[in-house]
């Protein structure tokens, strides 16, 4: 596994952590077809929560978010009705929603998390 | 706090309009769009905003900003709406004080260091801005001293992003930056030439402190070399000095042609474009950016047009509504400007291409209907409201060594002018006119001032016999009321209108 790869699961680790702490349940990690992969699909009530989680040792090469533009959402939408057709009994009754966690910091463990609710 | 809103400025020819400049910051990727109507170096705003603020140590948010120009409909151009958007966007996230912000209006370019650049028309905006009620204003630190020639409104100089921000309650360390200098000016000062140097042509001399008296257009036809151009380049060194109203429009006009001011100027303008000038290029134009022409740069001062009859005759023709009106109304797809015009109008020509008719000495190699056709661009509707014409002779080798003794010095002909004027504003404060050259016909024949049949007698022989029309009659009377003015007496005298109808018949066209 690539340097990257490690702070990426690492952080995807430390992301689904502080989503069960707010309450939700992970269904699904990793989820990948060849369209592409989803890092992971929480619920919470009403709510099935399709979420990007973005790591970055510092913002140098600008801040996590930037790096969820347009393009990588359609690519999210898609793929989260893939899952859904995947899926069909736990997003049954479940609104769909894309969030995305951004961590950045050296280490996953303790980088600065911020979560954006309903992107847009 | 997610939204903070300011105020900047749109301007329309000079007119300018408060526009609220309203940023929001959302909770989603980041992103930074401009809406309500930007044109495209308004659109760049965003690149110049986004690295402007890095340079300055105050980092835009990393969510979605959205800046809302309004109201959306007014057409919105140039960069000078910069300052505002960065202002705005930073104080989303609450490190400014709201209050200080929502009551200062920002005008200026961005930048990519942070500093503030001067942008062109920032007198109209600091005037439209004090005309709206604002009370703060904070400029270019090269444009401060032309905003603050605006009264009624605290007008604060700026270097960078920085001092903005930190004027607003920011906590930005200070650093030393070189403020943007204003831009040289290209324009040339026609400041000392005196009216003594022309030499031996007292008529003209005469002729031409008449015009300034009574604020007649006038036509000079002569040979190369008679000084016509050295003339009409005195002018406005014989007319009364601007009072504040005019300098701070003339002012505003020169700001908005993109010169530097920073002090007003009480001498009327000249303005002579070359007879290769565009129609745009005259009367103002432009295809969304409304710029002023020659005419309005010459409001309250003096347009001259040399070598008149190589004008296109549209271009020419331009000039009649203007000179009407005393302003241009100049309308393109979505948007009208209007502009001050009201200048003085001279012209000059040559008597024909070669230059040479009727001059002494020399002869004319022109064809009959190369000089018809060289003078017919002038007839018309345009020289109806011609009240001097002048023919010029070549200065003789006598009048050039006997004359410059008692040569009219600008200063003596300038206090002719004053006392001219201020007689003829006295006669008229009961009329809407204070200059001769704007009194109506119909008041001078039948007005309270209407002149005895017994002085009037030369031009009303003329009118008789047909060689003069009833718009020239009038025309005749006003210089001759300007001739009376100048010799001091109440009323013109026969001489005074013998005068006028030599001045007014002086060219055979």
């Amino acid at each position: 596994m690539a340097a990257k790869d490690v702070l990426g699961r690492a952080g995807e680790d430390r992301a689904a952590r502080y989503l069960e702490a707010s309450g939700y349940v992970v269904l699904d990690r990793n989820w990948r077809i060849r369209d592409g992969e989803l890092d992971l699909v929480v619920a919470r009530a009403g709510e099935l929560v399709v979420v990007e989680v973005k790591t970055r040792r510092g913002d140098g090469f600008g801040h996590p978010f930037e790096a969820v533009d347009d393009r990588k959402q359609r690519r999210m939408w898609r793929l989260a009705i893939a899952w859904i057709a995947a899926h069909p009994d736990e997003a049954q009754g479940r609104r769909l929603r894309l969030d995305a966690v951004a961590l950045t910091g050296p280490d996953p463990a303790t980088a600065v998390l911020e979560h954006l609710e309903d992107l847009r | 706090m997610t939204t903070a809103r300011t105020w900047a400025i749109a301007l329309t020819g000079l007119d300018g309009d408060l526009v609220e400049v309203e940023a929001d910051l959302s909770n989603q990727t980041p992103e930074f769009r401009i809406i309500g109507l930007p044109d495209k170096a308004l659109g760049e705003a965003v690149q110049r905003v986004h690295n402007a603020s890095a340079n300055c140590g105050l980092a835009l948010p990393r969510r979605r900003l959205t800046v809302n120009l309004s109201p959306a409909s007014v057409p919105k151009h140039g960069s000078g709406f910069d300052v505002a958007i960065a202002i705005a966007s930073l104080a989303t996230q609450g490190r400014m004080d709201a209050d200080s912000i929502a009551q200062t209006v920002h005008i200026g370019e961005l930048g990519l260091d942070g500093r503030l650049r001067p942008v062109p028309g920032v007198l109209p905006a600091v005037m439209a801005a004090a005309r709206e009620g604002k009370r703060r204003v904070i400029v270019p630190h090269a444009n401060a001293a032309e905003a603050s020639l605006v009264e009624g409104i605290e007008v604060v100089g700026a270097v960078s992003l920085a001092d903005v921000a930190r004027w607003h309650g920011a906590d930005v360390e200070e650093r030393r930056l070189d403020p943007v200098p204003a831009p040289a000016s290209v324009r040339e000062q026609h400041g000392d030439a005196d009216l003594a140097d022309v030499i031996g042509q007292r008529d003209a001399v005469e002729a031409l402190i008449a015009a300034a008296a009574g604020g007649h257009h006038m036509l000079m036809s002569g040979p190369p070399g008679a000084g016509k151009t050295m003339l009409a380049n005195r002018l406005p060194g014989i007319l009364p000095a601007l009072d504040d109203a005019a300098a701070l429009e003339v002012a505003a006009i020169r700001s908005l042609s993109g010169d530097p001011v920073s002090s007003l100027v009480r001498r009327p303008p000249l303005e002579a474009p070359h007879h290769s000038a565009s129609i745009a290029a005259l009367v103002g134009g432009g295809s969304r950016v409304l710029r002023p022409g020659a005419i309005a740069r010459a409001t309250h001062g003096v347009l001259f047009l040399d070598e008149v009859g190589e004008f296109p005759p549209s271009v020419l023709d331009a000039l009649r509504q203007p000179l009407e009106k005393g302003a241009i109304t100049i309308h393109r797809a979505g948007v009208a400007a209007s502009f001050p015009a009201s200048f003085q109008l001279i012209l000059a020509t040559n008597p024909c291409p070669c230059g040479n008719y009727g001059v002494r000495g020399a002869s004319c190699i022109c064809p009959p209907m190369a000089i018809r056709r060289y003078l017919g661009k002038l007839s018309g509707p345009l020289l109806d409201r011609v009240d001097i014409e002048l023919g010029l002779a070549r200065v003789s080798v006598a009048h050039a060594a006997d004359l410059t003794v008692d040569a009219v010095t600008t200063d003596a002909a300038a206090a002719r002018v004053a006392e001219a004027r201020a007689r003829a504003a006295h006669r008229l404060c009961d009329t809407p006119w204070r200059i001769n050259a704007r009194v109506s016909g119909p008041w001078l024949r039948e007005g309270p001032l209407a002149l005895a049949p017994v002085v009037r007698r030369p031009i009303d022989a003329a009118l008789q016999r047909g060689s003069l029309t009833l718009r020239g009659y009038d025309r005749v009377l006003r210089v001759a009321w300007t001739l009376g003015d100048l010799a001091g007496r109440a009323s013109p005298s026969m001489h005074d209108i013998g005068r006028a109808l030599f001045m007014k018949k002086g060219i055979t066209i």
